[in-house]
């Protein structure tokens, strides 16, 4: 268009008989035709909304005789009723106070009852003095846009629907980890009369699905049994093999609570269970008695240890010092293991410390290239003031928040004491 | 929250003049009253507000439960009321705000001395002989219009939040407040407003109450406003020469005209 209409200026250029046909042809365009037969409604109406003037184009999307228009309706009349109680609550008052309005999706009526969906732009016109005359509104024919939007819309239905679907699956399976999670760990520790027992666990999964594990339960009227220990792997797989062992373990020690009998039982039935699946799965563990004497208040504890790394002992006048289980070879790894076994008696004030390599393969220093290790466990544990095993834990939980992100492994920290003579607790009494 | 926040509370007119407060209907926000505010300042202080969900009060502040009832927005005004410890205020209140008033009035009486109802329909659902204006079926496609299409609604709305930079003059920020209304809060309160019915409670109006009805009003028509005429003893009923709904703004001398002759009348 804005080529034709600037060859107007250039007659001399007339030779060219493409030119004067477009010339011609917008002169044919009138501007009354232009306004009959523009390819967009157009409409006047008084400042109540009266239709004073209408065009052809418009007519004929309604489908009404121009009589039946002018002078006879308003423009809200055209619009279906939601488009009604849309024009009067934002548009009108918008119009009143801005003067114009611009592309606002209305529906139009059709005397056949369809509905063509438009885009709406009015402004209004204003006498010499200032006064509003008339309002002269522009629509467009939207059916094309408002199909795309309507996919738009489908689409982001779609969307939500299949997010809500993905929440509420989401929800569904935290809740069964929790429930397979609680199934891994005791939901509390039990009370050992004339001891006091604390743990902390930590996991690094994001599934909150653990590798370690730890139990303290009761095996005959006199001894308790406890054990901890860590499977190879993290998240689920690490889990399957988690509940297999605990149970095992509980299940063996009923039968029989020696420490050693214990960890040969769960060694067969690891070794039985992944080594001809292809996916050979093996963990370590230490598995122990605990023997209360009635006349001292002592404690003896017995245990065995299958690769897992030495149980630590804070003996109530500062020191600490770990029970060496050397040479006991992995669990579940081959058919006949062998597993090392130490002995230590728990007086009051003492507490013994299990743990796993989480703690102690923390990874430490600006570029987190040293491990925590051994000998810092044990710097951290000596000379402790507090060795309550409650304490000793709390102690533990901090260091490990510390550690941040150095620490990437599964930890779990057991602490079994006897508590020192001022403190003996309610436990010991009700004993 | 500090409500005078919240609810984005303006404060003008003359400090020492009686007590009115505007009142926006669904659709839009305070400034509705533009053309209000001039003849009501010199002697009146006059109290603007903006609901919670509409125009720029403060979004956090929206729950869908508190304002899925006309009681959600009549707390509003009773809060707005309490913060600013107005007494015997004339409560202005346009379209569906007139029945928020009602409400409002009846749980604080003594913050709200008189009433004025700008286009008030208690009802827009025709039910038996009431006339309210609309079917069931209409206002269900109303709000399912805005329900399913609230792409079209936030769409259509978007070219006003977004402002028009070939009228810089407005100003932008308050071209950007017209009306912005979030879409989901819209809908609330399109929800509310259509499909209440507060007949019951104009009979429960008992202070001085003037009824301001259009000519022709789509949304609230003359047997509404001569039902709430009926309803509420006393009441003055003023038909105004305007058509649409919003007489404020197409005939804004006769609304200011009508509402300054009944706050004479009260002093």
């Amino acid at each position: 268009m804005m080529c034709g209409i600037g060859r107007q200026h250039e007659p001399q250029d007339a030779g060219g008989t493409t030119s004067d046909a477009v010339f011609a042809a917008l002169l044919e365009d009138s501007a009354e035709e232009l306004y009959e037969f523009a390819p967009c409604g157009y409409l006047s109406t008084l400042m109540d909304g009266t239709i004073a003037k209408i065009n052809h184009t418009l007519l004929d999307w309604l489908g009404l005789e121009r009589d039946a228009v002018v002078g006879r309706l308003r423009f809200t009349d055209l619009l279906t009723v939601g488009g009604k109680l849309y024009h009067e609550t934002h548009f009108a008052p918008l119009l009143r106070m801005r003067g114009e309005i611009n592309g606002i999706a209305l529906e139009v009526k059709q005397a056949d009852g369809g509905r063509i969906p438009v885009l709406v732009s009015s402004v209004v016109k204003h006498g010499s003095t200032g006064e509003p005359l008339l309002i002269r509104t522009t629509l467009f024919d939207a059916r094309d846009r408002r199909a795309y939007e309507e996919e738009l819309l489908r689409g982001r239905k779609v969307a939500e629907e299949a997010r809500k679907r993905a929440d509420a699956d989401r929800t569904r399976l935290q809740e069964a980890l929790a429930v397979l999670q609680q199934s891994l760990l005791p939901d509390s520790l039990p009370t050992v009369p004339g001891m006091e027992a604390a743990a902390h666990y930590h996991t690094a999964s994001p599934d909150r699905l653990g590798g370690d594990f730890y139990d303290v339960f009761p095996v005959d009227g006199k001894r308790f049994v406890f054990f901890l220990g860590d499977v190879c792997g993290k998240g689920p797989e690490a889990a399957a093999l988690t509940s297999l062992t605990r149970y095992t373990l509980r299940a063996a020690a009923l039968h029989d609570p020696d420490p050693v009998a214990a960890l040969t039982t769960l060694n067969k039935v690891l070794h039985e269970r992944y080594t001809d699946s292809g996916d050979p799965r093996y963990c370590t563990a230490v598995f122990g008695t605990l023997e209360p004497d009635p006349a001292t208040g002592h404690v003896a504890v017995h245990l065995a240890s299958g690769g897992h790394p030495p149980a630590l002992v804070l003996r109530a006048d500062g020191t600490a010092g770990y029970l060496p289980t050397p040479g006991g070879l992995l669990v579940g790894v081959l058919p006949d293991a062998r597993f090392a076994t130490a002995a230590t008696t728990l007086a009051h004030g003492d507490t013994l410390l299990l743990y796993t390599d989480g703690l102690t393969e923390a990874r430490i220093g600006e570029d987190r290239t040293s491990l925590y290790g051994d000998d810092g466990l044990l710097a951290f544990a000596t000379g402790r003031a507090d060795r309550h095993p409650r304490a000793v834990i709390q102690a533990l939980t901090g260091l490990l928040d510390g550690f941040g992100d150095g620490l990437d492994d599964d930890t779990a920290l057991l602490a079994l004491g006897v508590p020192a003579r001022s403190t003996i607790s309610s436990a010991t009494r009700n004993h | 929250m500090d409500v005078v926040r919240r609810n984005n509370v303006t404060v003008t007119g003359n400090p020492d003049g009686p007590v009115v407060v505007l009142a926006h209907g669904f659709g839009c926000d305070q400034n509705m009253w533009r053309l209000t505010v001039p003849a009501l300042a010199p002697d009146h202080r006059v109290v603007l507000f903006d609901y919670v969900g509409s125009g720029r009060a403060e979004p956090s502040a929206f729950s869908e439960e508190r304002y899925a009832s006309l009681d959600g927005y009549a707390q509003d005004v009773v809060e707005v009321c309490q913060a600013l410890d107005l007494r015997d205020a004339v409560f202005v209140g346009h379209s569906v705000s007139a029945m928020i008033g009602v409400l409002a009035a009846d749980a604080a009486p003594e913050r709200i001395g008189a009433l004025v109802m700008v286009a008030p329909s208690p009802r827009y659902i025709d039910d038996d002989a009431y006339r309210g204006g609309f079917t069931a079926s209409d206002i269900d496609e109303l709000l399912e219009s805005l329900e399913s299409n609230y792409l079209g609604w936030s769409a259509a709305m978007a070219p006003v939040i977004m402002g028009n930079a070939d009228r810089p003059e407005l100003g932008e920020e308050l071209e950007n407040s017209f009306c912005a209304t979030d879409p989901e809060m819209a809908r609330v309160f399109a929800r509310t407003t259509f499909l209440s019915d507060s007949r019951d409670d104009l009979k429960k109006v008992r202070v001085p109450t003037l009824v301001l009805e259009c000519n022709d009003d789509v949304i609230a028509p003359r047997e509404v406003g001569a039902f709430v005429h009926d309803a509420i003893a006393g009441s003055t009923l003023v038909t105004l020469e305007a058509t649409g709904h919003c007489p404020h703004l197409s005939a804004p001398a006769a609304t200011n005209a009508a509402i300054t002759e009944f706050l004479a009348a009260l002093r």
